[in-house]
């Protein structure tokens, strides 16, 4: 039993006769933050997506809070925020909050706070009873990331939360993601900002449906012989 | 209460967009109107009629009538050549005191036009008899009572010799010409009813075509707006990544189909309610059944259209090919549905028909419209409506497996 909120042991996955992913083995651990890295098409979605438990594992397992996905009743303990924004446009900020704050599981009682507090975080407050088609492409992912904060989730997988977010924003959206990681609360981020992945506590290269490097940023930096995580990346990418 | 809040959800998105439900509320009646002008224009159509030895007096008659032109033909033939020229429309032909009506029927409205010319001229016909009748009659009456007066004088002067076997003699003949003038009478009001018999060349009678058209135009609009509107919803929930992110909660896969059956089905109430009052206050269609069962088959159809739809749009990529299942899916179903006649095709195209849904709910709602038959008699078309959409919602509930594994 360790304290692993995330456990991916030899996780394949096939569509069709197309392996996505080969051999991933990785885990994430309570009060934790793991980038997830890799070029566009090495598998990063599909990872989440077998985490979730919206496609099954076609080798290996993947485990979540010691529970193999899929597992229906264990969504109500993550927070996903989609690539794309997934809001629906005709109804207000705080409409999308408070519907999925349902589709949750958030209590009545529980939902005013929750959906201040989720606004609050990504200083979306004044613009909350606004429609979302007249929200700017950051207001909507910052809404985008408040729907994944909701009911304040013991884990939370955040598929490219930054992108669009002006540099002031981003700082204090990591600045939150800190505070959730020292609540105790684990995250699983993927992204293409190479200084974000220097933030997070450890680092996973993807690569051709496999994990390449899995470490702490520092020890991957000492590992490949650079300076930067871009570098270890363009270096295990072959680039160079 | 997750297959509420999705209720409320749609509902909301639905109503927010203005373009859409106004789509859904004045199209169908705009068309209906449009139709209902075009199908029922039967005023201003010219008819040509064929007679066999009919009356002068009658062809005359017709003849007068706007917009109908009377040909006479000296034998049956001829005329039916005529009718399979084109040249004209119906044949009228009197058998003794019968008479054969043979419409081409190619034309509703022509028919209809030409059954009205001959009633028309018919009771025309009728009239100006019984006027002569009647004339006669009067007449008589006068010259009898001319008569009496006469014999009454008579008697007066005559007074001493009781000439009582005359008098008795004047008063037979007045009776005898009193009871001719009234068989006359008689004669020619049974005359005037004689037995019609009509032949259709193309398709049977029907009260009008928009008529019969009307409820399965009704289904159909339900059917096509619903199927569209929550194929499209559903879509765009994949696409723009809603879908995932709802099946990311704990939300049943059921609970999403049936919030979207609730939300449908409620907008599918208002409108079948829309539609329904507005074909009958406003195009003066009449409802012999009651309305609420047609609101209620209609609703079952909206939602087997929902299931459709949202089955549908899973192999949809993208609105436009959303737009495309409509010649592969409306369309067809438009042609099973009975406003073409079944019986007009061949045996196994019309046993396609019984695989289309708006092919039941027409005929129940025709039923209940034109004939006034009560929903319980329509128990097996709703049945068969209902299996569809169990085995549709179903297969919607397993399909979306195809996004979450649980």
């Amino acid at each position: 039993m360790t304290n692993a909120v995330i456990e991916l042991d030899h996780l394949a996955k096939k569509f069709g006769d197309e392996t996505v992913l080969k051999d991933i083995n990785m885990s994430l651990n309570k009060g934790e933050i793991i980038g997830l890295i890799g070029p566009s098409g090495a598998g990063k979605s599909t990872v989440i997506k077998v985490a979730l438990g919206m496609e099954v594992a076609s080798g290996g397992s993947a485990k979540v809070f010691d529970t193999v996905m899929p597992n229906r009743q264990l969504l109500g303990r993550i927070g996903y925020m989609v690539q794309t924004d997934a809001l629906y446009d005709t109804l207000s900020g705080r409409e999308n909050l408070k519907f999925y704050g349902i589709m949750k599981g958030i209590s009545k009682q529980e939902m005013t706070k929750e959906v201040d507090h989720a606004a609050k975080v990504v200083d979306l407050t004044g613009d909350l009873d606004k429609r979302v088609s007249g929200y700017s492409g950051g207001m909507m992912r910052r809404l985008s990331l408040a729907i994944a904060l909701l009911g304040n989730p013991e884990l939370l997988i955040l598929d490219e939360p930054t992108v669009g977010i002006d540099p002031a924003l981003r700082r204090q959206i990591w600045k939150e993601l800190g505070s959730i990681r020292d609540e105790g609360r684990s995250i699983l981020i993927t992204t293409h900002v190479m200084d974000e992945a220097e933030l997070c506590d450890r680092v996973a290269l993807l690569l051709g449906g496999k994990v390449m490097a899995f470490d702490k940023p520092a020890a991957l930096e000492a590992q490949y012989q650079v300076n930067t995580i871009e570098d270890v990346f363009l270096k295990a990418e072959g680039v160079e | 209460m997750r297959t509420i809040a999705i209720m409320n959800r749609v509902l909301k998105e639905l109503f927010r967009d203005k373009r859409t439900l106004a789509l859904m509320f004045v199209a169908p009646i705009l068309v209906m109107l449009l139709m209902s002008v075009i199908f029922n224009t039967n005023s201003t159509t010219n008819v040509n009629v064929g007679t066999v030895s009919v009356t002068q007096k009658l062809n005359k008659e017709m003849g007068n009538i706007k917009h109908v032109n009377v040909k006479s033909y000296d034998t049956k033939s001829a005329a039916k050549k005529a009718l399979n020229n084109e040249k004209i429309d119906a044949i009228i032909k009197k058998n003794g005191n019968n008479y054969s009506l043979t419409y081409a029927n190619t034309d509703s409205s022509k028919t209809a036009a030409v059954k009205l010319a001959f009633k028309n001229g018919l009771t025309a016909t009728s009239i100006s008899q019984l006027k002569s009748a009647l004339k006669k009659s009067t007449t008589g009456m006068v010259k009898l009572q001319a008569q009496l007066q006469a014999m009454q004088k008579q008697q007066a002067a005559a007074s001493a010799t009781t000439n009582s076997a005359a008098a008795a003699a004047a008063a037979k003949q007045a009776t005898a010409t009193k009871s001719t003038s009234t068989n006359n009478a008689t004669k020619s009001t049974s005359q005037s009813t004689p037995k019609i018999t009509n032949h259709y060349v193309y398709g049977d009678k029907d009260t009008g075509y928009f008529a019969k058209m009307l409820p399965i135009l009704m289904g159909f609009f339900v059917f096509f707006f619903v199927f569209l509107i929550s194929g499209m919803a559903l879509l765009k929930e994949r696409t723009t990544g809603t879908l995932d992110r709802l099946l990311a909660t704990p939300v049943k896969r059921s609970s999403i189909v049936f919030g979207y059956m609730l939300s449908y089905g409620i907008l599918a109430v208002i409108q079948t309610i829309v539609i329904v009052l507005t074909t009958v206050w406003l195009l003066g269609i009449e409802v012999v059944g009651n309305m609420a069962s047609v609101v209620v088959i209609n609703l079952i159809l909206a939602l087997v259209a929902l299931a459709f739809g949202i089955l549908l749009s899973t192999f949809a990529n993208s609105e436009f090919q959303m737009m495309q299942f409509i010649p592969l899916v409306i369309i067809p179903q438009v042609f099973f549905s009975g406003i073409i006649p079944l019986d007009s095709m061949a045996n196994w195209v019309s046993d396609i028909s019984y695989i289309i849904p708006l092919k039941y709910s027409g005929d129940a709602v025709n039923a209940i419209i034109m004939r006034g038959s009560s929903i319980f008699d329509e128990g097996w078309n709703i049945l068969v409506l209902l299996v569809f959409l169990v085995i549709l919602t179903f297969l919607n509930i397993i399909g979306l497996k195809r996004y979450r594994k649980v």
